[in-house]
């Protein structure tokens, strides 16, 4: 009656306020096991059953004074024991209803009396008696630390002088027995009751420890357990905290924040009340909301985790994958019962719960991509069996406390998304779905559809057949829906893609062209891609390529072609020289030896050439692919299949190029190859993919100033323009559009495009699309319109107020798009107007605090001519409030484009006088200053413009002495760029109206690169120099004045 | 994937006890050799500008040949005239071979039987030897269906595959075109010839070819199924057998079915 009993009884009591033993089957069984013993006690232990408790255990018993017999002096109320202490007190006292006994002999025949109310009365003395021990033993075990009481007992007890040490010693023992005893047989009872898996959060845990350490890329800095005893069933919690489901206590401390102690229950996972002072125990009182996982619960307390766990992503996930899936049972019934209360939801309360979950759902519905599976089987849920009931029940607990965390959690969900997106979106193409998705695997007892049972017993047929049998199953199994999710997990969830993978290592060609049909169809799957590539299944794929019957060679690169979707695949496939044996497909010039019947079979050559050039294409999207692809010589292949007059060759084949146009290599060896000339003439295809895919290679190419003059050679230009106005098939438009934008780089394409009313047609596409669209059109019309006459056809057909209104959008490629536009559009006074009218310039100006550089640079450059051009431009610019100051602190940045786009603006605002004071408060001066050390000299071009402006206020001259400008900017003068030497001169002669300054440049050798500058042809630059070499000089003549009168 | 195979039948050359091979193969070893030549020899390619060649090689094994491959040996006691005639004949009636190749198949058809005939006496294949053929050639293995492939190239139903029967049937595994060879699958598998594959004879074929369990109860069961899953899936008109016509739209929708129950044609991995 130790531990145990005291942790039980605590429990119970507190569930219910009044110090009761709840009736639970837990207590009524732990209750029988204390009577077992005490009721033998008497035989077993006579000795010690004469022992007399410190104090008497006292309650309020049930039973008459007449029950008791022999050996007691009974009255009317009260019962007296013959037997007495050494005092002469009895053993047993009971004053109705009050009864007192001091021995476990007496213990013993009370409840022999008692007969059947043994359990009333055993329940009724642990209520009463919280502390049997203390009162057995003496108050001296009442410090007793839980985990060593036995030793102290025995310590305490052997230290004793007391006669009786040795009957006290051994009822310690016994006592403790029996809390042992007790503990572990209510760990069976718990083990009833509730279903812990101490196996999944094991598997968490130590999977976290693997990424855990010291440095920036591991994902927490340390992850433990607080106890390292771990008991039979695999919890670490004690047994009586078992009982609430928690499973097991670590401390946590991640990288930006406190240790963090948390409990792993079957219900969730939770933040506790953490160590407490005496360092064993554990506040196990929960403090925070509850979290379906270990690493859910991170991601929500650990932004630092969350951006590691993305960056570690892959193979974390893969290992999770791997590990959790044979053990997550527990975690997914919650949510399939989650799941099916949103379904079933009646109350208003499930009705909200239903919006924070569908929200969960979505998110994670980002990363896992099919959870149609699941729904299907929920759906079928809803019929409502009985055990669903229960299950929801079980839930029930944990989903009230869900529901507290709600929108606040929500919200940070989607930040964190939105974070794993940029970090996404950052990537180049090869990481395009490289996210892992989790797996679903079915449980094992939901609702099955009945597809599933039967590709079960198609799968067996599979196994245990010869080749005959293997063939009906493989055909019958393509009679099934192979789209479908439904069966292609089904196909891999009873062992169907291990069969499959396993018939390609046969060398039975029909098994194999049947399990290779099957293949291709359910490796469109997400999912089952990665399947097939962890089974090891590419390498076989890339073996059969070598393979003598073209049919097989056809199927496997198409498979190859479905798999080699991300990364991974596409590593594995070259790594198994399957880019060689995929080029070698390409090659079908033996055309002429082509049977004209086929046999049985097989293939043509050109549906071989096609499958590998379908395989080519998805392989083709990893750098070192598209190397490896150069390599095995896959380019002429490619480019004489180009010639092919098959549209379902040519779709993959530009496709392939179009991938490997983003290479300097291949780029080259297009321009060389006479390709641009085949993707132009293709351009007028009837097949809008092929065209779009054409469209998609010249826009790749058309980087290359020699490419864009073959396109416009070959009349690629004219059938992209007339493309421009087929805006259904949003792709094919936005490749449309990009390849006009690249090509409209060279001054001749923008002629013709003007002269095919290109432009025109650009601006009807301002509204209305996708950004992808968008970008590319803007990025056309900014190229137009370097050219005064676009300008005007911009302005006239109505172009300027949808540009001014994308500038309130966020993508950034169109940003830097748009605001090149709308600066050169502000060139031209009369357009200048609207856009000062549509508030353009305001929109401009707060890119400036956009967060890419790019975007900042883009709108400083913008606003330069808005500036220059409109009217009243300084009124203007001191309108927009805290504006000058945005633009002055931009100074600070390390972006030099950025840097030389505002030096620029402040040129433009300087001009106004009142503004440069402004400016000059904020402290312009010192920052520029601080900018002339810069070997750039675009930036020092803008620089010193900047400064030779600035120079006009107050004593500016002087301050930029102080700031020692002067000497850098002598330096420029030897720069090799003439905009640079005008700027400079023009600075120089400013600041040389301050004598300090003429005796910086004088000392720095500024005269003699001055002298030379005065013999340049350029007219501002000789003036600005002579003027300055004029101030210097008749410093130096005053200075003699004065030196000899 | 080092790890053990999961089927049973994986890799080929471990025909059943109940297959021929174990029988015959010693005695076949020189009219092996030949017939492999057959097989992935001069008959495989593409058919040759008709007549020219033979006639340019003549009837002598002068032919430029592969030289891995040995020369078919002249048939013993045959007279060239004999044989110019029979050939003659024979690529008459044969759409697949043309006369080079005819003369070919006949001379290996003597060094297999190991003799011509005498008057009147009639020779040729009998059951034994022309399974050893399909065995070790064409790599069957399914001791009923190469007594079924048998009794097909018997037209004649003597018992033995006489040198007519040879070239036609041979025409038809080398080069048959799908729809002769489906009507040749077709009468291999419809046992009885009643035109219709019925549920006992599909029964019949499909009985050895799923994995005994010892867990199961009944092991006729799985069969059962099996022919259940072959009938939905090729049983066009739903009156639980097999017509020519359910089987040929099967066929025509998924050429894998055509040897649907069992490998009655060359395996096309000994073709290569």
């Amino acid at each position: 009656m130790g531990l145990a009993l005291a942790k039980l009884a605590q429990w119970t009591a507190a569930g219910h306020g009044a110090g009761t033993l709840e009736i639970t089957p837990l207590n009524e069984a732990i209750l029988k096991e204390i009577i077992t013993f005490v009721e033998s006690f008497i035989y077993k232990y006579p000795q010690e059953a004469k022992f007399v408790f410190v104090e008497p255990l006292e309650w309020n018993t049930s039973l008459a004074p007449s029950e008791f017999e022999s050996g007691y002096v009974v009255s009317e109320t009260t019962v007296k024991s013959e037997e007495v202490d050494k005092n002469g007190q009895p053993l047993l006292f009971l004053s109705v209803p009050q009864i007192k006994i001091r021995s476990f002999g007496q213990l013993s025949r009370l409840l022999f009396i008692a007969k059947t109310a043994k359990l009333k009365e055993a329940q009724a003395c642990v209520e009463a008696n919280r502390d049997p021990i203390v009162k057995i033993l003496g108050s001296d075990y009442n410090t007793m630390k839980e985990d060593s009481i036995a030793l102290n007992i025995l310590d305490k007890i052997t230290r004793d002088d007391d006669p009786e040490r040795e009957i006290k010693k051994k009822i310690a023992m016994l006592l403790k027995q029996l809390d042992r005893h007790l503990l572990n047989h209510s760990l069976k009872h718990i083990s009833l009751e509730i279903s812990l898996n101490p196996m999944t959060v094991k598997k968490d845990i130590e999977l976290l420890k693997r990424f855990s350490g010291k440095g920036d890329q591991t994902v927490l800095e340390s992850i433990e357990y607080t106890s390292d005893y771990e008991f039979s069933n695999g919890c670490r919690a004690p047994p009586w905290r078992q009982i609430h489901g928690e499973m097991c206590y670590v401390l946590v401390k991640p990288h930006d924040g406190e240790t963090l102690c948390v409990t792993c229950s079957a219900g969730g996972v939770f933040l506790n009340g953490g160590k407490t002072d005496d360092e064993e125990d554990i506040n196990y009182e929960r403090k925070g909301s509850i979290y379906k996982d270990l690493v859910t619960f991170l991601r929500e307390k650990s932004p630092q985790f969350l951006e590691n766990m993305s960056k570690q992503g892959i193979s974390f996930n893969e290992e999770q994958q791997k590990e959790k899936d044979p053990l997550s049972e527990a975690p997914k019934k919650d949510e399939a019962a989650a799941f099916h209360k949103d379904i079933s939801g009646s109350d208003k309360r499930s009705l909200e719960k239903n919006q924070i979950n569908f929200g969960r759902n979505q998110m994670t519905k980002r990363l896992e991509p099919s959870l149609n599976w699941k729904t299907t089987v929920n759906y079928k849920q809803s019929k409502g069996s009985v055990k669903e009931i229960q299950e929801d029940k079980h839930t029930g607990k944990l989903e009230k406390t869900r529901l507290s965390v709600s929108l606040g959690r929500a919200q940070l969900r989607r930040k964190s998304a939105e974070k794993i997106e940029e970090i996404i979106s950052d990537s180049s193409s090869e990481s395009e779905e490289d996210e892992e998705p989790p797996d679903h695997r079915q449980e094992a007892n939901a609702d099955l559809p009945s597809e599933y049972w039967q590709i079960q017993k198609l799968v067996k047929y599979l196994k245990g057949g010869n080749q005959t049998a293997t063939v009906i199953a493989l055909c019958s199994m393509r009679d099934f829906n192979l789209a479908q999710e439904t069966c292609q997990l089904a196909i891999r969830d009873v062992g169907g893609l291990e069969v499959l993978i396993n018939l390609l290592e046969t060398d039975e060609v029909k098994c194999k062209i049947g399990s290779l049909k099957i293949l291709k169809e359910i490796s469109h799957n997400p999912q089952i891609r990665r399947n097939i590539v962890d089974l090891g299944g590419l390498p076989i794929m890339v073996n059969i390529l070598d393979s003598p019957h073209k049919s097989l060679k056809c199927l496997a690169a198409e498979t190859i072609a479905n798999v080699a979707k991300f990364t991974r695949a596409r590593r594995v496939v070259r790594q198994y020289g399957g880019i060689t044996k995929l080029v070698a497909l390409l090659d079908c010039a033996h055309d002429s030896t082509e049977p004209a019947q086929l046999s049985l079979y097989e293939a043509r050559d050109v549906e071989v050439a096609r499958c590998g050039a379908l395989a080519l294409w998805s392989c083709s999207k990893s750098h070192a692919n598209k190397e490896a692809m150069r390599k095995a010589g896959g380019f002429p292949l490619l480019a004489q299949l180009l010639k092919t007059p098959h549209e379902n060759m040519l779709i993959p084949v530009v496709g392939t190029l179009q991938e490997c146009a983003s290479e300097e290599n291949y780029r080259a060896a297009i321009k060389a190859g006479r390709i641009i000339e085949s993707l132009v003439k293709n351009l007028s295809s009837q097949n809008e993919q092929l065209q779009e895919h054409c469209a998609m290679a010249i826009y790749q190419c058309a980087e290359d100033e020699e490419t864009r003059d073959l396109v416009r050679l070959h009349g690629g230009l004219k059938p992209l323009a007339s493309l421009l106005n087929k805006t259904d098939n949003k792709e094919r438009l936005a490749a449309v559009t990009g390849a006009i934008w690249k090509c409209s780089i060279s001054k001749e394409n923008v002629t013709k495009f003007r002269e095919y009313k290109a432009i025109e047609t650009l601006v009807g596409l301002l509204t209305d699309q996708p950004e992808e669209v968008l970008v590319n059109v803007v990025g056309a019309l900014g190229e137009c319109c370097q050219e005064l006459e676009n300008r005007v056809i911009i302005r006239k057909c109505g172009g300027i107020q949808p540009l001014v209104n994308l500038l309130v959008g966020i993508n950034q490629a169109l940003l830097v798009n748009v605001t090149k536009v709308v600066g050169a559009c502000a060139v031209e006074p009369e357009s200048m107007m609207i856009i000062d009218r549509l508030d353009g310039v305001r929109l401009l100006w707060s890119l400036l605090k956009n967060p890419h550089p790019d975007v900042k640079a883009s709108a400083a450059w913008a606003l330069c001519p808005c500036i220059e051009n409109a009217k009243d431009a300084g009124e203007m610019v001191r309108s927009f409030v805290g504006g000058l100051e945005l633009i002055v602190n931009l100074l600070k940045s390390d972006n030099k484009e950025v840097l030389a786009s505002v030096c620029a603006a402040i040129t433009n605002i300087a001009k106004d006088r009142e503004n440069l004071a402004v400016i000059t408060d904020h402290g312009v001066v010192p920052l520029l200053s601080k900018l002339a050390n810069t070997n750039n000299n675009k930036l020092r071009h803008h620089l010193a413009e900047a400064i030779s402006r600035c120079c006009m206020w107050g004593r500016n001259r002087v301050a930029f002495g102080e700031h020692k400008a002067v000497a850098p900017l002598v330096r420029y003068l030897k720069s090799s760029d003439t905009n640079v030497h005008r700027a400079t001169a023009q600075a120089l002669y400013q600041l040389s109206e301050d004598a300090d300054n003429c005796i910086t440049m004088h000392e720095n050798g500024a005269v003699k690169l001055l002298l030379d500058m005065v013999g340049s042809p350029d007219q501002d630059l000789q003036e600005a120099a002579a003027g300055c070499i004029s101030n210097i000089r008749r410093l130096a003549l005053a200075t003699e004045k004065a030196r000899y009168t | 994937m080092g790890g053990a195979r999961l089927l049973p039948w994986s890799r080929r050359g471990q025909p059943g006890s109940q297959s021929a091979a174990g029988r015959a193969v010693v005695m076949a070893t020189p009219s092996v050799r030949a017939a492999h030549a057959l097989v992935d020899g001069d008959l495989t390619p593409l058919p040759q500008p008709q007549g020219s060649r033979a006639s340019r090689e003549g009837l002598g094994s002068r032919a430029p040949r592969d030289p891995r491959r040995g020369p078919i040996p002249w048939a013993p006691g045959m007279n060239r005239k004999k044989l110019q005639k029979l050939t003659d004949t024979l690529t008459k009636n044969c759409k697949h071979f043309n006369k080079f190749e005819v003369n070919c198949l006949i001379r290996l058809f003597y060094n297999l039987v190991g003799g011509v005939e005498r008057q009147g006496l009639i020779i040729g294949l009998d059951r034994n030897a022309f399974r050893n053929i399909l065995h070790v050639t064409f790599g069957m293995t399914d001791d009923m269906i190469m007594d079924r492939v048998f009794r097909a190239f018997d037209k004649d139903n003597d018992g033995c595959v006489n040198v007519s029967e040879w070239v036609h049937g041979l025409s038809l595994f080398l080069r048959g075109s799908l729809e002769e060879k489906m009507k040749y699958c077709f009468e291999v598998f419809d046992l009885n010839g009643d035109g219709f594959i019925s549920k006992e004879e599909m029964f019949h074929m499909l009985k050895n070819s799923l994995l005994k369990q010892p867990t199961e109860e009944d092991p006729d069961e799985g069969i059962k199924d099996l022919v259940e899953i072959t009938l939905k899936k090729m049983d066009h008109d739903h009156d639980g057998k097999l017509s020519f016509a359910d089987y040929e739209l099967a066929v025509r929708k998924e050429t894998l079915l055509l040897e649907a129950f069992g490998p009655c044609l060359p395996d096309p991995k000994v073709l290569m």
